[in-house]
């Protein structure tokens, strides 16, 4: 699971109201390369949770002095766009669990594939 | 699938049916593979996204990755949903770019909103048309999926999903519960006449109306029959089924009185009392 996709991810079981962001819990985490595109990153930033996405790095000992407040004019900065990308798109969370932060109910991660299925009545 | 075979979803629900020997084909028959990629390709055409730019996607019933794979090829990136666990570790073993999320579409979108470009489904969502448990109720699930998927598209996204319906009845099923959840759009055909080639394109807009895209055709295309169905949020006057007047209508009243003018009876000119309508004791 990259965190993009963590920064995405809410609890959807009824009646929780605050499912997000969820609680990164890694055994492993794998960081790997990816190309680089400029463009895609500069678009994403605006959508992300940035306090949400410099929470799961600094849980996955990931931070790499991201600030903690978006920089304005981050579209001209690749230094910073490339800390971005690696953060979005090369770290990788193997194993472990994402936790709801409302009711405590557990997503195993199991080879990088959270487990969303909900169970009867959720 | 083909008519002849019996339809997949008759048989085992989803997480049962993509077991790890029909995973096994996705991976390796050939002809399945080129179908998938053919589908993927022209439902990224109808996704109609802004040219040489990155998007974010979202495929629902992403299997072995095979969707995802093309996705990746033309620059997107993605997200894949699947119910199978076996066709998810295929798509592990093959190295999808795109992120994978173990998920069953009729329990909602897990996503929060308006996050996504696009979202494409290939020969996905006819199994939530089938209550595979007791609990299960088709209608219920098909619209928990389209108001999460709704909410998840950014505003003016599109969402395109290629599908064998079984018969009208699950079509209009699908389209509406979809149409409650808020989306416009409609049924793009491609060859209608050949059964072997013929392939239903669901596509629907989320918050903006769009015009919705012609479907292939191998004849000319200047035949003027639409291979379209489009169903918008609008609700349309009640029509006569005939294509004639609604009896006693005003439109009715003048269509008459033409004609009597035709056949040289004298008629009572037309003004703006004609077709008045009366108070109920007249």
């Amino acid at each position: 699971m990259k965190l993009l996709t963590h920064n995405m991810l809410t609890s959807h079981v009824k009646g929780v109201v605050k499912g997000y962001p969820l609680i990164i819990k890694a055994t492993e985490v794998k960081v790997n390369e990816l190309e680089f595109n400029a463009q895609f990153v500069s678009r994403m930033i605006p959508k992300l949770e940035w306090s949400a996405l410099i929470q799961a790095a600094e849980w996955l000992g990931q931070s790499q002095d991201l600030p903690s407040t978006l920089i304005p004019n981050y579209e001209n900065d690749e230094d910073f766009l490339r800390k971005v990308h690696r953060v979005l798109l090369e770290v990788e969370v193997i194993e472990g669990c994402l936790q709801c932060p409302e009711s405590g109910r557990e997503f195993p991660i199991s080879k990088g594939v959270p487990n969303m299925l909900l169970d009867e009545g959720e | 699938m083909s008519s002849s075979c019996r339809r997949p979803e008759h048989m085992a629900p989803p997480e049962v049916f993509y077991n790890e020997d029909e995973a096994k084909k996705y991976s390796q028959n050939s002809r399945i593979i080129e179908i998938q990629s053919q589908m993927s390709e022209r439902a990224v055409e109808l996704l109609s996204l802004p040219d040489d730019q990155p998007c974010y996607l979202l495929d629902v019933g992403c299997g072995s990755g095979l969707s995802g794979d093309y996705l990746s090829e033309v620059g997107h990136y993605w997200v894949g949903v699947d119910i199978s666990t076996a066709m998810l570790d295929v798509a592990l073993r093959r190295e999808v770019e795109g992120d994978l999320v173990l998920g069953d579409m009729g329990q909602g979108m897990p996503f929060r909103p308006g996050m996504f470009d696009g979202c494409i489904s290939i020969s996905a969502l006819q199994w939530l048309c089938n209550a595979d448990k007791k609990t299960h109720s088709p209608p219920k699930r098909l619209y928990r999926f389209f108001s999460t998927l709704y909410s998840a598209l950014a505003r003016g996204a599109r969402a395109v999903f290629q599908i064998y319906p079984e018969n009208s009845e699950q079509l209009e099923l699908i389209t509406a519960q979809a149409m409650k959840a808020g989306f416009t759009g409609g049924l793009v055909v491609d060859y209608p006449n050949s059964s072997k080639a013929k392939k239903f394109f669901l596509c629907l807009f989320a918050g903006v109306s769009g015009v919705l895209p012609k479907g292939l055709d191998s004849e000319a295309t200047d035949r003027g029959v639409s291979t379209q169905a489009q169903f918008t949020s609008q609700r349309s006057r009640f029509k006569n089924m005939k294509g004639k007047s609604v009896k006693k209508s005003k439109d009715w009243i003048m269509e008459k009185k033409e004609r009597r003018r035709r056949q040289g009876k004298d008629v009572r000119a037309d003004t703006k009392y004609t077709g008045r309508h009366r108070r109920p004791h007249f």
